[in-house]
Formats: C-alpha cells, sequence, structure tokens
C-alpha cells in the first residue's frame, strides 16, 4: 500500500508550515522532507534529510526517490543569514533544485514565493495582481534573493511547461509556529510602529495557507497566483487587537528611522522592511481563489485572538 | 487609556446626521470595516463633523446640480482644483455624501505625495482618497464607485493667487478612463476654494528640498470665503477614437463645460465673503 503512494519531495522541513503541509500530504503521499537547516524527526512514515541545496550530494535524493512532485517552501530569512549567503542558498539553492527537477522529470513543482517581492512603494496602488511588475529590487537590496527566486521560478515556468510549475506569493502567513518578521511582532508584548503610519495590511493564517499550498499542488494548474483574503486591516489596528503594546518609532526624517532600526537590532522592525511598516501592498488573490475554489476558513479575528492568547 | 479617550471623543463628535447617509450603504467592507483603499466608516465618522463645520458654517457652502450624479452606478466627478490644499475635494465630497437626491461616498484620486506624509496619508485613505493611478481609477470603476478626479493635478492646487480661476492644462487620463469603462463624466465648477488660501509664489527650491509638489509663499490664514459648487449634467462618450487628438478634443468638451459652470457661479456671488 505504502508502495503504490506517489512520491512527493517539501522542502523547508524546519518551518511550521511546511510541516503543517508535511502532516497533511502524508497520508495520500510517500513525502520526503528535506531542510539545509536541520534534520527534522517528523516520525514514521516520513523520511528526512539535512542537505544544501548546492552540494553534489542532494543529487542524490533525486536519484533515489523518483519523485512525483516537489513543494520547495525551503528559505532562508532575512534574520537567519547575511545577504549573500541568503542569495546562495535562495537563488542558486532554487535554481539547483529546478534543474534536478527537470533532469529527473519530476512533473509536478509548487514554489512559495512572496507578497514583498511586490515592494512597498507610496505609488503603489491597491489590490496588485500577478501581472504587475515587482519592484522590491528597486527598494532595497535585502529582498533581492526573493525577487530573483521568483524570476527564476517565472523563467522555468515558461521554459519548461512540463514540470507544471505553480507559483505562489502570499500575503503575511500567521498564526501557531510562524517566525517571519509580521509573526513576531503581533506575538511580541512590544510592537513598533512608524509614528503616523498604519499600512493596510492582508494576513492569511498558517492553516489556510496550507490548505491552499496542498489545493494548488494536487489540483495541478501551472501559473502564478497571489494567495490573500479579501479581507484588509490597518497595521496599528493590527498590533492593537493582538493586545501589543505600542512603541512609537519616529517616522520622519527617513535617515532618523532607518537610524533607530539598524542600532535597535530588533527583528520586529528591520530596517530593509521599513517601508512595508508605511505604505501598504494590497494583493488581489482573485485569481486564485476563482482558478481553484479557495475561501479561507479563518478570519482576521482568529489570527489576532491567536496572538493575543500567546501573551 | 489613549484609546478610550479617542473612541470616547469620537463618540461625543459622532453626529446623529451621519447615521442616516451611512445607513444607505451596502456594507461591503471587510470584517474589520475596511476596503481594498484604506476606506473605513471609522475614518468619515472622525471626520464627517469637521468637513459639516467647513461646509455649512465656514465656507456656508451653496451646492447647485446635485440631481445631476446618478444614483447608482459608476461616474467620474471632475471639478477645477484650487486652494493650495484639497479643500474643494473635502467640500466636494460632503456635498456628495450628504446630496439629498442620492448620498455616495466618492473616492478621490489624490498626489502621489500624499501617502509620504505621516498621518496624513492614512487619514486621506480613511475617508476615501486613493493614490492617483490609472490602475486604482480602473478598479474603482470596476465596483461601480463614484470617482472624484481633478485632472488639473498639482498644477491647479498649485497656482497662485492671481491665475485664479484660470483652468490649468488637463490630463487626458480620466478621458481614457471614461472611454474605456463606459463611464459618465460630471463636470463640475468651483467658485471661491481660489480664494481661500492666497498664494503669491512658489518657492520652488524648497519644495524640490522637501520633496513636495511646490511650497507657497502663502498667507498663513484660510479666509472664510463662501463657496459656490455648480454640477454639470453628465456627459458620456463612446469608446470610438485612436489618437490622442481627438481625446484633447473632448478634454477640451469638459473643461468648457467646467469653465461656464465656473462662469455661473462667479455671476452668482455678490462678494467673496
Amino acid at each position: 500500500m505504502e508502495s503504490n503512494k506517489k512520491k512527493i519531495m517539501v522542502t523547508g522541513a524546519a518551518g511550521a508550515l511546511a510541516q503543517k503541509v508535511i502532516n497533511r500530504l502524508k497520508r495520500d503521499y510517500k513525502v520526503i522532507a528535506v531542510d539545509f537547516r536541520t534534520k527534522i524527526d517528523l516520525g514514521i512514515p516520513v523520511e528526512s534529510y539535512k542537505v544544501d541545496f548546492n552540494k553534489r550530494i542532494f543529487e542524490d535524493v533525486f536519484r533515489d526517490h523518483q519523485f512525483d512532485g516537489v513543494i520547495h517552501l525551503g528559505r532562508i530569512s532575512a534574520s537567519e543569514s547575511n545577504r549573500f549567503t541568503r542569495y546562495n542558498a535562495n537563488v542558486m539553492g532554487t535554481k539547483k533544485l529546478l534543474d534536478l527537477c527537470k533532469k529527473y522529470n519530476v512533473p509536478r513543482v509548487l514554489v512559495l514565493s512572496t507578497y514583498f517581492v511586490y515592494g512597498a512603494s507610496p505609488f503603489n496602488p491597491s489590490l496588485l495582481d500577478e501581472k504587475t511588475p515587482i519592484k522590491a529590487a528597486d527598494l532595497t537590496m535585502d529582498l533581492v534573493d526573493s525577487v530573483e527566486l521568483d524570476n527564476l521560478a517565472n523563467i522555468y515556468m515558461y521554459k519548461y511547461p512540463e514540470l507544471n510549475i505553480t507559483i505562489l506569493r502570499p500575503c503575511n502567513v500567521a498564526g501557531p509556529g510562524v517566525k517571519n518578521t509580521f509573526s513576531k511582532l503581533l506575538a511580541s508584548r512590544a510592537a513598533p510602529v512608524l509614528w503616523g503610519f498604519s499600512p493596510l495590511m492582508q494576513f492569511i493564517h498558517i492553516d489556510d495557507m496550507r490548505d491552499a499550498i496542498c489545493l494548488a499542488f494536487e489540483k495541478n494548474v501551472s501559473g502564478l497566483y497571489n494567495v490573500a483574503p479579501a479581507d484588509y486591516i490597518g497595521f496599528q489596528d493590527a498590533v492593537r487587537q493582538s493586545n501589543c503594546r505600542f512603541v512609537q518609532i519616529p517616522s520622519i526624517p527617513l535617515a532618523l528611522t532607518e537610524t533607530i532600526s539598524k542600532l535597535m537590532k530588533w527583528e520586529t522592525l528591520p530596517p530593509f522592511l521599513l517601508n512595508f511598516y508605511r505604505y501598504p501592498v494590497i494583493i488581489d488573490g482573485s485569481l486564485f481563489s476563482n482558478t481553484f475554489g479557495f475561501k479561507p476558513k479563518k478570519s482576521l479575528e482568529d489570527i489576532f485572538n491567536y496572538y493575543k492568547e500567546v501573551k | 487609556m489613549f484609546n478610550k479617550v479617542t473612541d470616547l471623543l469620537r463618540e461625543s463628535l459622532r453626529s446623529k446626521e451621519l447615521d442616516k447617509y451611512l445607513e444607505l450603504f451596502p456594507n461591503n467592507m471587510g470584517s474589520s470595516g475596511y476596503d481594498p483603499w484604506g476606506f473605513n466608516i471609522k475614518g468619515i465618522e472622525n471626520t464627517f463633523y469637521l468637513g459639516k463645520l467647513l461646509y455649512e458654517n465656514f465656507f456656508r457652502v451653496e451646492a447647485y446640480g446635485l440631481e445631476n450624479i446618478p444614483k447608482e452606478g459608476r461616474v467620474l466627478i471632475v471639478p477645477n482644483h484650487s486652494g493650495q490644499l484639497p479643500l474643494d475635494g473635502v467640500l466636494t465630497g460632503y456635498a456628495l455624501l450628504t446630496n439629498p437626491y442620492a448620498p455616495r461616498i466618492p473616492k478621490a484620486m489624490v498626489e502621489k505625495f500624499f501617502p509620504t506624509v505621516p498621518f496624513v496619508g492614512n487619514w486621506l485613505n480613511s475617508v476615501g482618497s486613493v493614490v492617483g493611478d490609472p490602475y486604482n481609477c480602473e478598479k474603482l470603476l470596476e465596483k461601480e464607485e463614484a470617482i472624484l478626479v481633478f485632472p488639473e493635478g498639482v498644477r491647479g492646487s498649485g497656482k497662485l493667487f492671481k491665475d485664479r480661476y484660470k483652468l490649468q492644462r488637463f490630463g487626458n487620463g480620466f478621458m481614457h478612463l471614461a472611454m474605456k469603462h463606459d463611464t459618465p463624466i460630471v463636470p463640475v465648477g468651483i467658485v471661491g476654494c481660489e480664494e481661500s488660501i492666497i498664494s503669491f509664489a512658489d518657492i520652488k527650491p524648497l519644495a524640490k528640498f522637501l520633496g513636495v509638489p511646490y511650497f507657497p509663499l502663502a498667507l498663513p490664514i484660510i479666509l472664510p470665503t463662501k463657496v459656490y459648487i455648480h454640477f454639470g449634467k453628465p456627459l458620456h462618450f463612446e469608446n470610438d477614437i485612436y489618437n490622442e487628438r481627438e481625446v484633447k478634443t473632448r478634454v477640451n468638451i469638459i473643461k468648457d463645460e467646467i469653465k461656464q459652470l465656473i462662469e455661473l457661479g462667479l455671476s452668482k456671488r455678490k462678494s467673496i465673503f
């Protein structure tokens, strides 16, 4: 029975989202969990590897298993490493992964990107769709790896249609176990906010994001999709509803804000994300919702209640 | 504590009059009361009282032709622009919100520089302003919204006292959007705002240094001028032309309509105050 199951690789297995995806899919698939940071024990029947995508040994994972699909969620975040290491791991590592998918005829690939690639510009219109040019690299060099990863996945999607690549650009993923910047911020007791700025934001619960990934992977409609609920909240309202105390940071002049951010070295106010604390980046998730029949189950209230309760 | 004080202040300033207008609008906002452009009912509640004071007591606005505003569906409302601050937008917006024939909450297209200003950017969004980008306008028209557009842009709002009531160059963008999205245009002539803040010069180097579109050398007061707003009849344009010269001709039709509505306002006014 076990041997009849399709075999899939899930990268980023140390992360909360990947573990939720693995737990959801392990009943129907033989899941091979991979992470370049640590070997994760996910119990039987999930086989687990710690491997650097840029090392030759990574190919052995493909040699040992004939994959029917790859779900690429692994990413080194800005708080974990410097720009150079991140570029190597996230961009060059993804290229290696996609090349191996091509070489070993993997028929289905899903790549997780991020809405950060659109960049937080004061000139952004609302409801950015997938055709909107991505500007993050123009605004901050620290998001270059995210933009390049997204571009790379798009190039492979068009160049090798047989890989059936689906790229997802979610809004802020939040909820239990999520360790991205805004999740850490909402979980903290004191949250930095920029004086006079409360940009509109979107949040998706980690369980809904897991469902979106599994749905997209199983339905197999290749393409690029924003993933976000049609629900919005001002940043300061989100902070308030999560029961965080406000730490007001001067917002002008810009150089002062940047200096404070660099000196304080808060994980919850990284200098390269400052514009996301100022300007809204609202994405249009309707293409994904309509294509896959996706509707998030958890509300904004559910998300903020979680952060309220963990304090 | 701070939140409790602001909530108390908000409740005491909340106009009962506003409720009757808000009841007329479908509740198509998200679970936290926001639409995708940052508009929220709280923003209108916080600002309505100030708008009422400005409209009824300070500028004593007389509005005519409000019956020309379509009761529902997409529409572009296109006034002349002046006054250094967007007071003309606030007054026109208030007139549309309290229109006895068909109250609408308009979305105003504003300068791209506003989102960079602390408090102001968020406040403008909360009362219905959106960044002046054609993409925003298209999405709003698809949602059948009423949109307030000032085709003169900063050329109008930043003009000097000596240039009052001289319409500046109109951009063509609004006409393209009207034709493409089968949207009626309501021209509007505003009289009175051009004298509310008197600017003698634009200090361009200072404006450049501060990153703002203009920096007026102006009297540091807002004068309580009497304001007349004339809404014209809606005009429709087919999407049947293919070059910018013809678009400009149609833009000039709107410009001429606005000129006539301004003349009408000027002929009604006995005194600036």
